[in-house]
C-alpha cells in the first residue's frame, strides 16, 4: 500500500524502560495471584524434593552428592514448568478472553509485551529457585559453592529458551480449554522421561534410551553440569537445545501468524 | 482547517464471501463527534476496527493522524473501549489504569481516570469482580487515562443500567466539551442524537446518509402501519402511496411510511373494509429500512 509523506507531528511515544517495567510487574503481581501457577511451580518441586530428595539426599549420584544432583534436577523442573506453564496456558487464556484485542488497542508494543512476560516468568523462577536452594540446605544439608549456584541459576534461567518457546507454540496452537490438559500431557511426561523429576538411572530401559532425544533431558543435563554430575561444559546440550529453540519458534511463529491473520485481518 | 483524525478513501472489507464495508469514503476531523449509527451486520465495527488498525483493509487506503492505524504514534493520541475485549482478571481497577496510563506518552493521573469515569470507589476491586457495567466503565477509565485526543468507543453503553448509562454519557459529553474527537458506534439514534453533532449511517456495509442529528430524524421519522381489512390483501394496493417494506399476511398488511395520513386517504380510495388500524412509531431497526428503501427509490427514479 502507498503511503503519504508522514507530518511531522505524528506524534510521540511513550517511553519505553517504564512502560516494561510496569508491565513487568503487573505480570509478576498476576502469577504470584495465580493460584493453581503457585501450586505446580513452587508447590510440586517442594513435594519432590521432600519424597524423592531427602531419602537421596546422602547417597552419591553421578560422581556428586544425591542432594546436589536432586536439587539442580528439581531447579531445571521448576523453571522448565514455569515457562510451559505461562506461556503456553497462558497466552491460551488471552486469546480465549481476548485481551489481546484490548491490548491491540493500546501503543504497547507486542514485544515489550513478550519481554514483560519472560521478565516476570524469569523472577519467579528465579525465587522458586532460591526457595528451593535454602529447603535442599536446611533439610539435607546440601550447600553449593557459590561459584556452582551461580552457575547453575544463570544457566536454567538462559537454557529454558525453548520451553519458553514451546510454551508459546502451545499457547497460541491450542484454546483456552485445552491448554491446561495439553501443558500438562506434554510436559509432566517429557519432564519424567528426562530424568527431571526421578534419576534417570532408576528409570526403565527404554526412557532412558529415549531421554537424550528430549529437550526437558538437553535442559537437565546444563542443570547437572553446574553441580559437577556432567562433564561441563556442555556443547552438545546446547547445540540440542539451540535446535530445539529453532524448531518451536517455527511453530510459534507460524501459530502467531494463523491466529493472527484470524482476528485482526 | 481543521487536521484530519481519520481518513477513508473507498475502503472495502471483505471477510470471505461477506462484503462488510463496500468502497467506503470518510473523512473526520479534529473536534467532531461523530456517531456510526446503524444496525447489527451494517460495518459500524468493521469500520472503527480499520480506523484503529485491528484490521486491515481488504482495498482503499485508511489513515489515523495522517499516518497507517497502526503506527504506535498514531495510536498514542487515541483511546478506546472496544466490545467484547477482555481484561487481565487478576489484577485491580486501579493497578490496571495506572499500567495502561505507562503506555501513553501524556497520560492522566490514574486517580482522575478513575473520577471521570466513575469508578473512585472500586479503586482496589478485583476485575474479575466487576460486573458488565463496571467493566463499562473501567473501559472508559482505560481509553481515557493516555489523555486522548480522540476517543474511539464501539457500542459504549451497551450493558450498563439507566443511571450508567446517564452518568457515562455525561462524561463522554464534558469529554467533547473539553475538545476531544469522538467516534462512537451505537444502534440507538437516542444515544446519537444526544451526543453527536454528526451522524453517519451505515448499512449493509455502505453508508447511506451522513449529516446532523436532526436532519437524520427527520428522515427516519418513520411510522408502522398496521392495516386490517375485511378480505384477503394483496401489496399492489399500495402502489403509488409513500410507503416502504410492505408485508402482507391474509387481510392484514404492514408497512412503514413518514406520512401515514396519506397512506390511509390512499387506501380508502380504493378499499371500503378497511377494519381496524395501527400507527406506532418504528424502531430503530425499521427506520433503517425505511432509510434504505428511501435510498433505493431514489436510485430507481
Amino acid at each position: 500500500m502507498l503511503e503519504r509523506a508522514e507530518p511531522a507531528e505524528a506524534g510521540r511515544l511513550a517511553p519505553l524502560l517504564p512502560m516494561l517495567a510496569a508491565q513487568s510487574r503487573a505480570q509478576l503481581v498476576q502469577l504470584v495471584r495465580s493460584p493453581f501457577y503457585g501450586l505446580f511451580s513452587l508447590a510440586l518441586p517442594i513435594i519432590f524434593w521432600v519424597f524423592f530428595g531427602l531419602p537421596r539426599a546422602h547417597v552419591t549420584m553421578f560422581g556428586v552428592s544425591g542432594g546436589a544432583y536432586l536439587l539442580a534436577s528439581y531447579g531445571a523442573y521448576a523453571i522448565a514448568n514455569t515457562m510451559l506453564f505461562t506461556f503456553g496456558i497462558g497466552i491460551a487464556w488471552e486469546r480465549g478472553r481476548k485481551q489481546d484485542l484490548l491490548m491491540r488497542a493500546t501503543p504497547l508494543r507486542p514485544s515489550v509485551y513478550l519481554v514483560a512476560r519472560l521478565v516476570a516468568a524469569a523472577a519467579f523462577g528465579l525465587v522458586t529457585l532460591v526457595v528451593l536452594s535454602l529447603l535442599a540446605w536446611l533439610t539435607g544439608g546440601v550447600r553449593l559453592e557459590a561459584g556452582q549456584w551461580a552457575t547453575l541459576v544463570w544457566r536454567l534461567l538462559v537454557g529454558s529458551l525453548p520451553l519458553f518457546m514451546l510454551g508459546l507454540a502451545i499457547g497460541y496452537l491450542v484454546t483456552d480449554q485445552a491448554s491446561t490438559a495439553v501443558v500438562n500431557l506434554v510436559g509432566l511426561p517429557m519432564f519424567l522421561a528426562s530424568g527431571l523429576i526421578i534419576p534417570l538411572r532408576e528409570l526403565p530401559d527404554f526412557v532412558q534410551t529415549a531421554a537424550p532425544y528430549l529437550p526437558a533431558y538437553r535442559y537437565g543435563q546444563l542443570a547437572w553440569g553446574a553441580v559437577g554430575a556432567q562433564a561441563d561444559p556442555p556443547l552438545t546440550d546446547l547445540l540440542w537445545l539451540a535446535a530445539y529453540t529453532a524448531v518451536f519458534v517455527a511453530i510459534a511463529l507460524r501459530a502467531y501468524r494463523i491466529d493472527e491473520s484470524s482476528k485482526f485481518i | 482547517m481543521p487536521a484530519e483524525v481519520v481518513t477513508f478513501e473507498h475502503v472495502s472489507k471483505r471477510y470471505g464471501p461477506v462484503l462488510a464495508l463496500d468502497d467506503v469514503s470518510l473523512s473526520i476531523a479534529a473536534g467532531e463527534v461523530v456517531a456510526l449509527l446503524g444496525p447489527n451486520g451494517a460495518g459500524k465495527t468493521t469500520a472503527i476496527s480499520i480506523m484503529l488498525g485491528l484490521r486491515r483493509a481488504s482495498s482503499g487506503t485508511a489513515r489515523l493522524f495522517g499516518v497507517h492505524p497502526t503506527d504506535l504514534r498514531a495510536r498514542s493520541r487515541c483511546g478506546v473501549m472496544l466490545q467484547e475485549s477482555g481484561t487481565p482478571e487478576l489484577l485491580t481497577v486501579h493497578e490496571i489504569v495506572r499500567l495502561f496510563g505507562t503506555y501513553y506518552p501524556r497520560r492522566l493521573p490514574a486517580a482522575e481516570a478513575l473520577r471521570l469515569a466513575g469508578l473512585e470507589e472500586l479503586a482496589g476491586a478485583r476485575l474479575d469482580h466487576l460486573s458488565g457495567g463496571q467493566r463499562q466503565r473501567l473501559f472508559f477509565a482505560l481509553a481515557v487515562t493516555g489523555d486522548p485526543e480522540v476517543l474511539f468507543l464501539d457500542e459504549p453503553t451497551v450493558g450498563m443500567d439507566v443511571e450508567g448509562r446517564r452518568t457515562f454519557l455525561a462524561a463522554i459529553r464534558r469529554r467533547a466539551r473539553d475538545g476531544s474527537t469522538i467516534v462512537l458506534t451505537t444502534h440507538y439514534l437516542e444515544e446519537a442524537d444526544q451526543l453527536a453533532g454528526r451522524i453517519v449511517v451505515f448499512d449493509r456495509g455502505v453508508i447511506i446518509a451522513d449529516a446532523p442529528p436532526a436532519e437524520i430524524k427527520a428522515r427516519v421519522a418513520g411510522k408502522r402501519l398496521t392495516l386490517r381489512f375485511g378480505t384477503d390483501v394483496d401489496a399492489a394496493l399500495f402502489a403509488g402511496a409513500p410507503v416502504t417494506g410492505v408485508r402482507t399476511d391474509g387481510a392484514t398488511a404492514t408497512m412503514l411510511s413518514a406520512r401515514p395520513v396519506d397512506v390511509i386517504r390512499h387506501v380508502l380510495a380504493a378499499r371500503a373494509d378497511l377494519l381496524d388500524l395501527d400507527v406506532g412509531g418504528a424502531d430503530l431497526e425499521e427506520a433503517f429500512l425505511h432509510l434504505t428503501g428511501g435510498a433505493q427509490q431514489a436510485t430507481n427514479a
